[in-house]
C-alpha cells in the first residue's frame, strides 16, 4: 500500500540496471531480470527469488503484493524465478550468483559493551557518533585504499547503516575477495568469552589503521565519548578498561591513583584518561609494548564493528534503500558521507510525514533531508561511469 | 571375444581425439583376467588426457625428457597445468596416490592443530621427504605429477572433497614454492602470467614511507631498502595479504614485497586448480560414457569400479558412478553387467580388503569426510524434555555452553543458533520440536510473534524446508574450530576461543578438576583443541576415547554409548 505508492521503482530500476536498460548498444537486456528481489509481506510470508524485467513489472508487483520490506539479492546466472526449471537440466551449478554490490552492515546494537546511553536497537545522539565514525573510516578506506568511487550509504531505518559499493569491480568480487576486504577492516579478535577485544600486534600500525586513528577515532574518543558516555565514571566502567592492560603492576597503580583523585574539578573521565595515557606512554612502559594499549582501548571503544557475514557472501540479502522500517516507520534514506556529521537519525522522515506528499515528491523529501548530490550519483554517476569504462556486465 | 582382442580395442581407442579434460584408465586384458581369476602384479596404462583449454601439453616422459634438459635454475615444482601422458605400473599408481595422501593428511592435521607457519614449514618438508622423496630426481617429478592427477580424479566428485583437496594441495604448493630459490620463483611467476608489474623506482620513492610502515607493522618482515623489489597488483589478486593487512593498498592496487609473492602465486595456483577440479568432475562421467560405446563395456566397467574402489574405498560412490553410466547410456543390458561386476567386486575384493587396505585408507574416509551426522541413527528421536538432562550428561563443551547461554539469555546470535541448531538436529530433534524449543526461549526475550517472524524461518531452513531446501549437516570440529566468533557470539570451540580463565571455569563446571584440568590446558596451549576435548571427554566419562573427538555429534554418541553400557551393567 504505502511502498506501492512511494517506492522509487524507476530509480531503483535505473540504478540496478547499471546501464543495461536497453538504451545503449551492446547492453545485456537480461541483466536486471536476473536480480533477486525478496518481499516480506504483512502476514509474515517471505517471498524469495522474485525477479522483474522492467521498472513497471517491479512497480506492479509491489503495488499488488504490498510488501512491508523489500530485500535485494545478487544478480544470478539465470532468472532466479525460473531456477527450478534450470536445475532440472541436471547441472546444479547453473543457478549461481554472478554479481553483487559489495555491501556492509553496521548495527549500533553490536556496540552495547561500549555505550552506556542505550542498548539493543535503541539509538540516540550520544551514541550515533559511533556510526558516523564508522562511515568515515570505511568510506575513506573504500575510496583511497580500494579505489572504489560509487558508494552509497543508507540509514537502515532503525539501528544502523548499510553501505552499497556499486563499482563494476566491486560487484564482480568473489566471496573470497569479499571476505578479504571485510577482514582488512577487522581489528576485533575475541568474543563474549575472552577478554582481549582488540589486538594490534607489531611495532607500528598499518597505514590504514594509523590514519583511522589519528584522523577520526582518537578525536571521537577524547572529544566526544569520554564525557558523553562517561567512560571512566564508575568503578565497573574503569575496571573494564583496566582489564585491557596486560600488566598487573600498572593496573593496580592506576587503580590506586584513580581512587585518590575522586574530587577533581575537571571532568573525571578526562583526567583519568590523561593519567592512563601518561602512565602507559611514559618511558618505562613504552619499551614493554604497553604504549599500544592506549590505541587498543581507543579502537575497542570506537572502531567500526561490521557484521562480517553480510559482506562475505554474494548471496546475502540486504534491505533496499527507501524502504520504510516497519517498527520505526522511518524511511531508509541515503546518508552523504561527506556530511555525515550532520545526519540525525531522530529526525529522519517517518512514513506519516512522507505520506502527506504525493509520490512524485517522495524522493525530494529524502533529498532535502540529506544531500542532493547523492541521488545524483545514484541515478547518473554509477551508470555513466560504468558505460563510459565499457564495463557493461 | 578374446582377451587379446579386448586389449587391442583398448589400446586403439585411447580417445586421443576426445575433447574431454579428464583422466581415464585403460586396462589391459590381463588385468581383467586377474580380476576374474587370480590376482598378481599387473601393468596398466594410464592415459592422463590433456586439458582442452588450448594450453601446451606439459610432457613428462619418464626417464627421458626431464633428465635431458636438466638445469639448476629450472624448478622441479610442477604447476599441474595439464596432465602428462605417461605409463604407470598399477602398484605405483596406487602407491603414489597413497603417499601423496599421507602428505596431504599430515598437512591437514597440522593445520587443524593451528600450527604456526614455521612449524608447518618443517612439517611439510619432512612429510614430503618421507613420502615423496627418491634418489632419482626425475622419479620424484613423475611421482609428484602422477599422484596429483590421480587424486584430482578421486577428489573432484563432491564439493566437500574438492574443497579439502584444494586447500591441502594449495598449502603443499605454498610451502614448496617458498623453498625455491628466488630465480626459480621468478621463473614460476613468469609461467603463471600474473597480472602484476614491478614498482618503478620513482613510485617506490614516493611510497617508501608507507611501505616501510606496513613492513614494520608485521612482525618479522624486513623493512624495504632501495633495491627491494615490489610488485603492484590489483588488490583482489592477493586476498590473503589484504585480509591480514600485510600489504599497502592504494587506489585499488596492493604493493606486494618479493617475499610475499608466494601469496600471489598461490592464489593463482588455487584458482587454476579449483577450475580444473570442477571441469574434471563435470566431464569425467561423460568421457566414461563416450568411451563405453567404443570399448568393451565389461572391461571398462570392471576397471572403473576396481580403480575407484582401490583408490577411494568408497563403495557408495562406486555405485553412484555406475548408476550414472547406466542412466546416461541407457543401455539396459549393462545393468546385468554391472551386477556381475559388482558381485565379482564384492567377492574378490572384500576378501582381501582387510589386509590390503592400510589403516590410512580407513582414516581417509572416516576422519575428514566421515559421517556427516545429518541423520540421527543410533538413538533415534529425542524429545524436548530430555534435552536438559542430555546436555548435562553428554553435550561437548561447545554445545553445553551454547545451551546454557540460550537458557540464561533466551537468545543466541546467528552463529550460535546455527552451531547449536544443527547439532540438535543431528541429535534427533525433529523440526516441530526444534521450533518449540527455540520458541520457548526466544519468546521470553523477543516475544512469540517476533520469533515466528524473524527466527522460525532459519530453523525451518536448517531442516531443508525453506530456500534452496538443502538438508544442512551439523558442524564438525574443524569447522567450529576455524570459525571466528565476534562480539556477543558464544559459538566456536571453547578450547580455542575462550580465555584461559573462562575455559578453566567452564571445564570445572563439567566436573573436571585437578590433574585432568591441567592436562587439558596443556593441550590447549599446544593448540591441540580436539585432543583437549578428548581429554575432557575421558575425564567426564571415566573411560578412554581412542578415536579422538572429531565431531560434536560423535562426542554425544560416544558419550551415550558409555552411559548406556553403564546402565546395562547396573541392571
Amino acid at each position: 500500500m504505502v511502498a506501492g505508492r512511494l517506492f522509487p521503482h524507476a530509480d531503483i530500476f535505473k540504478w540496478m540496471s547499471y546501464g543495461n536498460d536497453g538504451k545503449h548498444p551492446g547492453c545485456d537486456n537480461s541483466y536486471f531480470g536476473r536480480r533477486e528481489f525478496s518481499f516480506t509481506l504483512d502476514n509474515d510470508i517471505y517471498l524469495r527469488f522474485q525477479s522483474f524485467n522492467s521498472a513497471s513489472e517491479l512497480e506492479n508487483a509491489i503495488k499488488e503484493k504490498c510488501p512491508f520490506k523489500i530485500d535485494i539479492g545478487p544478480v544470478y546466472s539465470v532468472d532466479p524465478a525460473k531456477r527450478h526449471a534450470y536445475a532440472q537440466g541436471g547441472d546444479n551449478n547453473v543457478f549461481s550468483p554472478v554479481e553483487r554490490e559489495l555491501i556492509f552492515d553496521i548495527d549500533i546494537s553490536d556496540y552495547d559493551d561500549v555505550r552506556y546511553c542505550c542498548s539493543g536497537a535503541d539509538v540516540c545522539l550520544q551514541c550515533w557518533p559511533l556510526m558516523t565514525a564508522a562511515i568515515k573510516v570505511i568510506d575513506t578506506a573504500l575510496r583511497d585504499d580500494f579505489g572504489f568511487s560509487h558508494i552509497l550509504w543508507v540509514y537502515s531505518g532503525r539501528r544502523g547503516v548499510h553501505c552499497w559499493v556499486c563499482d563494476g569491480k566491486a560487484r564482480r568480487l568473489t566471496n573470497e575477495q569479499r571476505g578479504a576486504v571485510a577482514d582488512y577492516f577487522r581489528v576485533y579478535k575475541g568474543n563474549e568469552n575472552s577478554n582481549k577485544k582488540v589486538s594490534l600486534p607489531g611495532p607500528v600500525l598499518h597505514p590504514f589503521l594509523a590514519r583511522s586513528y589519528t584522523d577520526i577515532l582518537r578525536e571521537l574518543f577524547e572529544e566526544k565519548l569520554l564525557s558523553s558516555q562517561q567512560i571512566f565514571s564508575t568503578e565497573e566502567r574503569y575496571e573494564k578498561i583496566l582489564s585491557m592492560i596486560p600488566d598487573e603492576s600498572v593496573t593496580s597503580e592506576l587503580r590506586g591513583k584513580w581512587q585518590e583523585n575522586r574530587r577533581s574539578s575537571n571532568d573525571i573521565n578526562v583526567s583519568r584518561w590523561e593519567l592512563l595515557k601518561h602512565m602507559l606512554q611514559s618511558g618505562k612502559n613504552k619499551a614493554q609494548g604497553l604504549r599500544r594499549c592506549v590505541e587498543e582501548i581507543v579502537f575497542a571503544f570506537t572502531y567500526p564493528r561490521l557484521d562480517m557475514e553480510v559482506s562475505k557472501h554474494m548471496n546475502h540479502l540486504l534491505k533496499a534503500p527507501f524502504c520504510v522500517h516497519p517498527k520505526t516507520g522511518r524511511v531508509c534514506i541515503p546518508i552523504d558521507p561527506q556530511n555525515c556529521d550532520e545526519f540525525d537519525p531522530t529526525t529522519v522522515p517517518t512514513l506519516s510525514e512522507v505520506s502527506m506528499y504525493m509520490a512524485d515528491d517522495y524522493l525530494l523529501i529524502c533529498v532535502t533531508s540529506c544531500s542532493g548530490e547523492l541521488l545524483q550519483e545514484l541515478n547518473t554517476g554509477c551508470l555513466r561511469a560504468d558505460v563510459g569504462n565499457g564495463m557493461l556486465i | 571375444m578374446s582377451h587379446d582382442a579386448l586389449s587391442i580395442s583398448c589400446m586403439t581407442c585411447r580417445a586421443r581425439e576426445s575433447s574431454f579434460p579428464a583422466i581415464f584408465l585403460v586396462w589391459r586384458a590381463d588385468i581383467y583376467k586377474n580380476l576374474i581369476g587370480k590376482k598378481n602384479s599387473s601393468i596398466i596404462v594410464a592415459e592422463l588426457a590433456p586439458h582442452t583449454d588450448g594450453e601446451e601439453m606439459e610432457i613428462v616422459r619418464p626417464h627421458r625428457a626431464r633428465t635431458n634438459h636438466h638445469n639448476d635454475a629450472v624448478s622441479t615444482l610442477p604447476l599441474y597445468r595439464s596432465a602428462p601422458s605417461l605409463e604407470v605400473r598399477l602398484e605405483d599408481f596406487e602407491l603414489f596416490a597413497m603417499d601423496r595422501l599421507r602428505v596431504l593428511k599430515g598437512i591437514s592435521d597440522g593445520l587443524s592443530r593451528g600450527k604456526k607457519p614455521e612449524e608447518m614449514e618443517k612439517l611439510v618438508k619432512d612429510l614430503w621427504k618421507a613420502n615423496m622423496g627418491h634418489q632419482d630426481a626425475s622419479e620424484v617429478v613423475n611421482k609428484d605429477i602422477i599422484s596429483h592427477f590421480v587424486l584430482r580424479l578421486v577428489y573432484c566428485r563432491t564439493e566437500d572433497l574438492r574443497k579439502w583437496f584444494l586447500s591441502m594441495e594449495t598449502a603443499l604448493f605454498r610451502h614448496r614454492f617458498g623453498r625455491e630459490r628466488s630465480d626459480a620463483q621468478r621463473a614460476l611467476m613468469a609461467e603463471f602470467d600474473l597480472p602484476c608489474k614491478p614498482v618503478s623506482s620513482a613510485e617506490f620513492e614516493n611510497l617508501k614511507e608507507k611501505l616501510s610502515q606496513v613492513a614494520r607493522s608485521i612482525i618479522g618482515q624486513q623493512t624495504p631498502t632501495a633495491d627491494s623489489i615490489y610488485y603492484k597488483v590489483p588488490f583482489e589478486e592477493v586476498p590473503e595479504l589484504v585480509a591480514g593487512r600485510r600489504v599497502f593498498i592504494h587506489k585499488g592496487y596492493a604493493y606486494v614485497a618479493m617475499n610475499q609473492v608466494v601469496s600471489l602465486v598461490v592464489t593463482q595456483f588455487r584458482s587454476n586448480l579449483s577450475k580444473a577440479l570442477i571441469l574434471t568432475n563435470r566431464f569425467s562421467f561423460k568421457i566414461f560414457t563416450s568411451i563405453m560405446f567404443r570399448l568393451s563395456a565389461l572391461v571398462f566397467l570392471i576397471s572403473f569400479l576396481y580403480a575407484l574402489s582401490e583408490v577411494m574405498h568408497d563403495f557408495v560412490l562406486v555405485l553412484c558412478a555406475t548408476k550414472c553410466i547406466i542412466a546416461n547410456t541407457n543401455i539396459y543390458k549393462l545393468s546385468s553387467v554391472v551386477a556381475f561386476a559388482y558381485r565379482k567386486w564384492t567377492s574378490t575384493i572384500r576378501e582381501q580388503e582387510k589386509d590390503r587396505l592400510t589403516p590410512i585408507v580407513e582414516a581417509l574416509c572416516t576422519s575428514y569426510l566421515g559421517p556427516d551426522y545429518s541423520r540421527p541413527k543410533e538413538f533415534g528421536e529425542i524429545s524436548i524434555n530430555d534435552l536438559d538432562q542430555l546436555a548435562e550428561s553428554s553435550f561437548p563443551l561447545c554445545m553445553r555452553h551454547l545451551f546454557v547461554k540460550l537458557r540464561e539469555d533466551h537468545h543466541l546470535k546467528h552463529g550460535g543458533r546455527m552451531q547449536l541448531g544443527l547439532f540438535l538436529k543431528g541429535v534427533g530433534l525433529k523440526l516441530e520440536d526444534a521450533l518449540a524449543f527455540w520458541k520457548a526461549e526466544f519468546s521470553q526475550k523477543v516475544g512469540a510473534e517476533r520469533f515466528d517472524k524473524e527466527y522460525a524461518y532459519s530453523i525451518r531452513h536448517n531442516y531443508g524446508r525453506e530456500g534452496k531446501r538443502t538438508d544442512y549437516t551439523p558442524y564438525s570440529c574443524q569447522k567450529i574450530i576455524s570459525s571466528t566468533p565476534g562480539v556477543g557470539d558464544h559459538h566456536g570451540c571453547p578450547y580455542r576461543h575462550f580465555s584461559e580463565e573462562n575455559l578453566r571455569a567452564a571445564i570445572g563446571r563439567m566436573g573436571v578438576g585437578g590433574r585432568a584440568i591441567e592436562d587439558v590446558m596443556d593441550k590447549v596451549r599446544n593448540r591441540h583443541y580436539q585432543l583437549a576435548c578428548t581429554l575432557t571427554f575421558e575425564a567426564v566419562h571415566g573411560s578412554s576415547c581412542d578415536a579422538g573427538i572429531n565431531h560434536p555429534n560423535q562426542y554425544l554418541n560416544d558419550s551415550q554409548k558409555i552411559l548406556q553400557a553403564k546402565v546395562n551393567a547396573a541392571l
